[in-house]
């Protein structure tokens, strides 16, 4: 088990390797530079500030600065943001996106698997059908239309949440909802799938002629055998949670990671993006290692396998 | 024999399909006495399975009944709400399945899984309950089961976790024990181990057992009574040796045809399928595949005729004025067997 995780940790460090890599170099092909109002500096003006921010040097050596900075743990220094540390600016920033990002899963998965598991139940009964609808819905309707639409009906209409903004609880709602969403209807379709086997199966047959009822056969027997599956939606769901954060954040002001990574793409703030793209993909990488180790531990025959390598 | 302990009357059972209904079940009546341990046989689709959850309110969706009783108690279960049914289901009659593979939850731990009855029907708290469970486990033939009991099913072998599936059956020393070919999918020389189990814990236990399968030769050392199906109908019934050595209806004959045995060799399988239950024959059922047809055999179906006070077979060649006909080799050896088992006796 120890020699596993070295291993998958040796290939973390790799992955993370190459994609800063590939990202800095494909990161310097896009055009414009970082300078907002390049037509009104002088040629002087700009050699300076290339100067100053490492520009004007070779692109591989800007590159292996960048590296070597990284190893050190320093990130650089922020084109745009008041030339605040690239890592200061995440920290201060990752708050909100992290408490918006868990509310977010912990509310889809959580509706997504009641959902699931009462369309299994009561499946090809109109309860199944309005849960099917529901899901494709919910897994159609792009997350920042619906965030608009809450916005509109359920806060300029009904008044009953802060259309936007950052504060207490009841701003981070809305949000939870856009962006939890996407996860529930997955999680939804997944469950009931996963599901309709396991009440399918023999030893459903035998919790039944134990004479358990239906929600104890429900909840000790299928619903952990149909949440295995669900384990490889993690990756994906983080995924969908990364990239609806920015999409989102925007939509309801939310001072996140998302929304400052939006920002540092439209103004060529280099440090900034390689930061995020960097944070993103360790947040990526680290999930699939978690994903593994989860298996192991809902689903036994995984887990003895583990431990015999 | 003890009392009468379940008794089916004319049970009928259709499934609702979308190519019309299936007659599974077409007047089935048997009982079952106390601590004796009944066989239905017959080949694959002639309804044993349908019949035993029938007894236990597993029926699928679609199945309807469509008449009869089911006796339990002075009681029938036919009637019986579903939560009147949980109360009954693995404490009073439990059941065994045929694939131990399959029938374990693999994410829960197998002393857990032996817990749940006891949980369930005696109030018993869970401290307890694993401990009994505990016990079972030993009687199941489970060696170290100290430490098994914490392990999944995927760490046991076919034969163990059939054990498993016997020791989860009868925790709760129920009154009937319905195993619907515990053995299929077993080895032979694991089957033989399951099949002892079972016989010593039916003395132990003092359980009644319904024996499902479609091999007569496990049924041999087993059963006291044979009950032999066809086509969603019971067609012989009696006493393991007047199945065995005196059997009458060609059904039957074709199965211990069929039936590997020491002094024949040459194996027949029974040639053509059964009927279309979607539309069954309004004669013997049995009719299209039997050399010994007669033309009545087409037009109606043949009562039950007796052949002693426990022995009853439904088939035209016992009516009085049936033709007399010669049975098949291998019938006639066994018959002879029998007429010197009658002489013995007397
Ligand atoms: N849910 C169902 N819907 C439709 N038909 C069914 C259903 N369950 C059983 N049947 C039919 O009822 C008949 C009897 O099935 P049953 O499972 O009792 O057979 P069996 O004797 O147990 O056979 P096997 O030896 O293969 O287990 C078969 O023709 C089967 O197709
Ligand atoms: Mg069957």
């Amino acid at each position: 088990m120890k020699k596993y995780l070295l291993k998958r940790i040796l290939y973390m460090a790799l992955t993370l390797f190459l994609v800063a890599t590939i990202t800095f170099f494909l990161m310097k092909l896009m055009p414009g530079t970082p300078y907002s109002n390049q037509e009104k500096m002088t040629p002087q003006q700009i050699k300076i500030m290339n100067q100053q921010y490492g520009l004007d040097k070779p692109v591989w050596l800007q590159y292996i600065f960048y590296i070597g900075g990284m190893l050190h743990g320093d990130m650089g220094t922020s084109f745009q943001f008041s030339n605040q540390p690239v890592s200061y600016l995440i920290s201060s920033r990752i708050g909100a996106s992290a408490q918006l990002g868990v509310q977010a899963m912990i509310f889809g998965v959580f509706f997504g698997i009641i959902v699931g598991s009462v369309a299994a139940v009561y499946r090809n009964t109109w309860v199944d059908t309005t849960a099917t609808i529901v899901s494709i819905i919910g897994k159609s309707v792009p997350n920042f239309v619906l965030a608009v639409l809450l916005q509109y009906y359920i806060s300029l209409k009904l008044g009953w949440f802060p259309i936007a903004d950052w504060g207490g609880f009841e701003y981070t709602i809305l949000p939870t909802i856009a962006l939890g969403v996407g996860p529930l209807a997955e999680t939804a379709r997944f469950i009931r799938t996963g599901m309709v086997d396991v009440l399918n199966s023999d030893y459903i047959e035998l919790a039944r002629a134990k004479g358990l009822n239906k929600f104890g056969i429900i909840y000790h027997h299928a619903l952990r055998n149909s949440l295995i599956p669900l384990v490889t939606l993690i990756g994906p769901y983080t995924v969908a949670l990364m990239t609806g954060s920015m999409v989102i954040e925007n939509i309801f002001s939310i001072p996140g990671i998302g929304e400052q990574y939006v920002k540092s793409i439209q103004t060529n703030d280099y440090p900034t993006i390689m930061g995020v793209t960097m944070l993103f993909c360790f947040g990526l990488v680290l999930i699939i290692l978690f994903t593994d180790i989860i298996y192991g531990i809902i689903d036994p025959r995984i887990r003895l396998n583990g431990n015999e390598d | 024999m003890g009392e009468r302990i379940l008794d089916v009357k004319n049970l009928q059972i259709d499934f609702h399909t979308y190519a019309g209904e299936v007659k599974a079940i077409r007047n089935v009546s048997f009982h079952l006495d106390k601590g004796e341990t009944l066989a239905i046989v017959g080949e694959s689709g002639s309804g044993k399975s349908v019949t035993t959850k029938s007894l236990m309110g597993l029926l699928a969706n679609n199945a309807k009944i469509v008449g009869g009783s089911i006796m339990y108690h002075g009681e029938d279960i036919l009637k019986k709400s579903e939560k009147q049914m949980q109360n009954i289901r693995g404490k009073d009659i439990a059941m065994i399945f045929q694939d131990p593979m399959t029938s374990l939850d693999p994410t829960m731990k197998i002393g857990r899984q032996i817990a749940e009855p006891l949980m369930k029907h005696k109030n018993v708290e869970k401290k307890k309950a694993l401990a009994q469970a505990l016990e079972i486990l030993k009687l199941v033939g489970i060696d170290h089961a100290e430490k098994r009991i914490n392990e999944y099913p995927h760490q046991f072998s076919g034969g163990q976790r059939q054990r498993i599936v016997i020791a989860i059956a009868l925790v709760c020393y129920p009154e009937i024990l319905i195993a619907d070919e515990p053995t299929t999918a077993l080895d032979v020389t694991i089957q033989a181990q399951i099949l002892d189990l079972m016989k010593e814990l039916q003395q132990k236990i003092e359980t009644s057992i319904i024996f499902i399968t479609h091999d007569l030769g496990v049924v041999a050392g087993m059963a006291d009574r044979v009950a032999v199906m066809y086509a969603g109908q019971i067609i012989e019934y009696g006493s393991v040796d007047e199945i065995f050595y005196n059997p009458q209806h060609p059904y039957t004959w074709g199965l211990l045809n069929s039936m590997p045995t020491l002094s024949s060799t040459d194996l027949e399988a029974i040639p053509g399928t059964p009927p279309d239950l979607l539309d069954p024959p309004k004669g013997d059922p049995f009719a299209a595949r039997n050399p010994y047809a007669m033309k009545i055999d087409a037009e109606e179906k043949p009562p039950f005729f007796k052949v002693s006070d426990t022995h009853f077979a439904s088939t035209w060649l016992l009516h009085p004025d049936a033709p007399k006909i010669t049975p098949p080799d291998e019938i006639v050896r066994r018959q002879a067997i029998f007429a010197k088992m009658q002489a013995n006796a007397n």
